[in-house]
């Protein structure tokens, strides 16, 4: 039996051909798009700033990582590992079976999971949470926000007023009151569920609608899709209730992702709330105007592709915002669940042991950390090449 | 000006009125009260009991007359029980319900007492706030000169390396939440086998395992620099960033205008135009982003003394919500949420203040 550590030039090698595939991607990746910049409009012109690179980079990583983890992980992110606690890096497995990776790559955490396998599976958990849970708080935050913005008046009064009322909302308190066991049984997450889910059929619903209602056929084919897929989601991922079982949630993922996007939402509104405010006085909108376009059409259709530049930038820091978020959710135990290897949790599960063994906890700390800062460095690129034209 | 600050004061009310009213909703729904009357009562009650027991303390009836009994508007409850002992919202333990208040809430100054640390919520609260406040003190004391120079030097020179450098300085410290600078500081600083204290213990330049302490528990009798360090510059960190980019951004709008191409053509030497002409107009921005500030370092706040073990406001809020300390936390989310609230009408009323172009139009 080998009991011998490896050394840390062993571990990193072996790290490195563990992630193969993210590298072969990444390569990919960079060189079609660094060949055919000019070809692709503001993502090639993300080429053209270092900063962007590096932060695209670091974002790929993850992404491509969370992509192809069931390759990537040495072991079973949630399966116990021999004896021994908190194995340090390098640690070899204590009689491996046939076929079983032999080290604990970058050690094990107090139950003898291998911390880097958990990693590797939790940028999984979170690369498909936080961009998702940003999405539907954008699309809420729009479609609030250009109306607020467009009509301003009473409409904008009461939307600002309910926007800075949650914004008022310590976010930490709001987490230990909606994201507890007890208050599933309430039924309160799938209440805020049914509200904030709809959004998004609305949305779809009025972009369509707005734009090809002089074309009857056309319009029932787009708006009736819309509504068939919207509504089949709505209600798996709400109240449960797919008759096929396709869209479902966890109810305790449902909490945390309810309450994600219910924090986010009122600044997107309120970013896209100061964007229309400045945009309507524009003459593009004074012309819709006297075209006799519909309020919706010059909000969807003119003013909203014109804001995409700020919006986008808000995109990237708001998913790296909602990382954390979510990271803070994990650290406190409200996570989506005690088993999970998502980095909050993760990196809870370490820090009550930091001062003895740093490597539990400090591997997932990095991660964030990097993906965060490469949505950071993105949308600093992004924001550069964008202001460029 | 009056009428402004009356306003905000209005809007303020009602905010804080809906917000007390959300967290009372929240912490007092039917099963945290279930949770209530079993670790007060007893865990193996039945569900009758455990539904008369909530009846029988004040909890029964309706969500909004319960939060104006909280609120101290309407009178608090009061029930005489079989044996003849009348007990009530606004009775101490055996004192004569004859002599007791009819009112008794929050704004009584009778915040309920804590069933985690057995005592009133208000002498607990406060407390815990004091102890806050150094570490408040002391996070103020280093992230707001350290980001408004960072930000004033990239932004004087827009594009130069130190702008560069600088900026990507700020966007590192904005991506680095709390629990994981936190984890990194102590990494780095605090642990016995890794980062730099166990080559400074190797080469005797400290006693300890250490050099800096992993909690800073010690600091609630004395604080010293060795135990605050750590929890200060974690929070601090994740401010520097963004108060600095934000400098940064009013800062370059500034070396922008006119009156500053004009100073630099009369001869004014570059320094004087950033100190004289540029600062004051610069720094109007900032001072708002500072005072909003502090609803997000609660947040700091809560995530640091957790990981450093220090028993302030925030270390309250997590013991009380987790363990259903319900006066407790709704203590906490009255002062959270008038921190908030106060700094925002601050911000509000100070951008007017050091604005001429508002305040005189």
């Amino acid at each position: 039996m080998n009991t011998e550590l490896l050394s840390w030039g062993q571990i990193i090698a072996r790290i490195l051909q563990q992630f193969l595939p993210v590298w072969i991607a990444l390569i990919i990746t960079f060189t079609v798009s660094i060949r055919y910049k000019r070809k692709l409009g503001l993502y090639g012109k993300l080429f053209d700033s270092p900063v962007g690179m590096v932060g695209f980079m670091l974002v790929m990583f993850w992404v491509y990582t969370a992509i192809f983890a069931d390759v990537i992980v040495t072991m079973d992110p949630i399966a116990q590992f021999g004896r021994v606690k908190n194995p340090l890096p390098g640690t070899p497995l204590i009689d491996p079976k046939d076929g079983q990776y032999a080290y604990f790559l970058l050690g094990g955490d107090h139950l003898a999971r291998d911390v880097f396998s958990r990693v590797v599976m939790g940028a999984r958990r979170v690369l498909t949470i936080a961009p998702a849970a940003t999405t539907f708080a954008f699309i809420m935050g729009v479609t609030l926000g250009l109306p607020a913005g467009y009509f301003g008046g009473k409409l904008d009064i009461a939307l600002s007023f309910l926007a800075n009322l949650v914004l008022a909302f310590p976010v930490i308190l709001l987490f230990y009151l909606l994201v507890t066991p007890e208050i599933r049984n309430t039924g309160i997450p799938v209440v805020l569920a049914a509200v904030l889910f709809i959004f998004p059929v609305i949305f779809f619903c009025t972009l369509f609608n707005s734009r090809f209602f002089t074309n009857p056929p056309k319009r029932n084919l787009y708006v009736g899709v819309t509504l068939v897929i919207g509504l089949w989601a709505y209600f798996g991922l709400a109240f449960n209730l797919d008759p096929l079982g396709v869209w479902s949630m966890d109810p305790n993922l449902l909490n945390v992702f309810v309450s994600v996007v219910f924090v986010n939402s009122p600044t997107v509104f309120r970013i896209v709330r100061g964007i229309v405010m400045d945009l309507k006085a524009r003459d593009y909108v004074a012309a819709g105007q006297t075209r006799g376009e519909s309020a919706w059409y010059i909000m969807l259709w003119e003013i909203l592709p014109n804001a995409r530049g700020p919006l986008i930038v808000d995109f990237c820091l708001r998913i790296g915002y909602t990382t954390i978020l979510l990271g803070t959710l994990g650290f406190f135990g409200l996570g989506v669940s005690p088993e999970s290897p998502d980095w909050g949790s993760t990196i809870d599960d370490g820090r009550k042991l930091l001062s003895l063994y740093l490597h539990p906890a400090i591997t997932p700390a990095l991660a964030l950390m990097s993906l965060v800062l490469g949505l950071n460095l993105l949308a600093d690129g992004l924001r550069e090449e964008s202001l460029k034209d | 000006m009056l009428k402004f600050v009356a306003r905000r004061l209005g809007v303020m009310v009602l905010t804080a009125l809906a917000l007390t009213f959300v967290v009372f909703y929240l912490t007092n729904l039917p099963p945290n009260l279930e949770k209530l009357a079993r670790t007060e009562g007893s865990v193996r009650m039945t569900d009758q009991a455990v539904a008369s027991w909530i009846e029988n303390n004040g909890h029964g009836g309706s969500v909004f007359g319960r939060y104006a009994q909280w609120l101290g508007v309407a009178p608090g409850w009061k029930l005489t029980d079989g044996k003849g002992v009348t007990r009530g919202r606004c009775i101490q333990n055996n004192a004569d319900p004859a002599t007791a208040a009819t009112y008794c809430g929050v704004l009584q100054g009778e915040w309920g007492f804590s069933t985690v640390f057995k005592k009133p919520v208000l002498e607990s609260v406060l407390q815990k706030l004091g102890s806050t406040g150094w570490l408040m003190m002391w996070v103020m004391i280093v992230m707001v000169p350290v980001s408004l120079i960072m930000g004033v030097l990239s932004g004087m020179r827009e594009g130069s390396r130190l702008d560069r450098s600088l900026s990507i300085v700020a966007i590192a410290t904005t991506a680095t939440p709390e629990y994981v600078s936190g984890v990194i500081l102590v990494a780095i600083f605090a642990s016995a086998t890794a980062g730099i204290s166990p080559l400074l213990h190797e080469w005797g330049w400290i006693s300890g395992k250490t050099l800096f302490l992993g909690t800073a528990t010690s600091a609630m009798d004395k604080i010293t620099f060795w135990n605050f360090a750590l929890p200060v510059l974690t929070i601090a960190l994740y401010g520097i960033g963004y108060i600095a980019r934000m400098t940064r951004a009013s800062m370059t709008e500034v070396m922008t205008q006119q009156y500053i191409r004009t100073a630099r053509l009369k001869g004014v030497r570059f320094r004087d135009v950033v100190l004289k002409h540029a600062l004051r107009n610069a720094l109007i921005a900032p001072f708002t982003v500072i005072m909003l500030q502090f609803p997000w370092l609660l947040n700091g706040v809560v995530i640091t003394e957790a990981l450093f073990n220090y028993k302030g406001f925030g270390w309250t809020l997590v013991q009380a919500a987790g363990n259903n300390d319900i006066d407790l936390l709704l203590g906490c989310s009255v002062v959270a949420v008038l921190v908030v609230l106060v700094t925002q009408l601050i911000s509000d009323i100070g951008y007017v203040f050091l604005n001429p172009r508002i305040r005189l139009a």
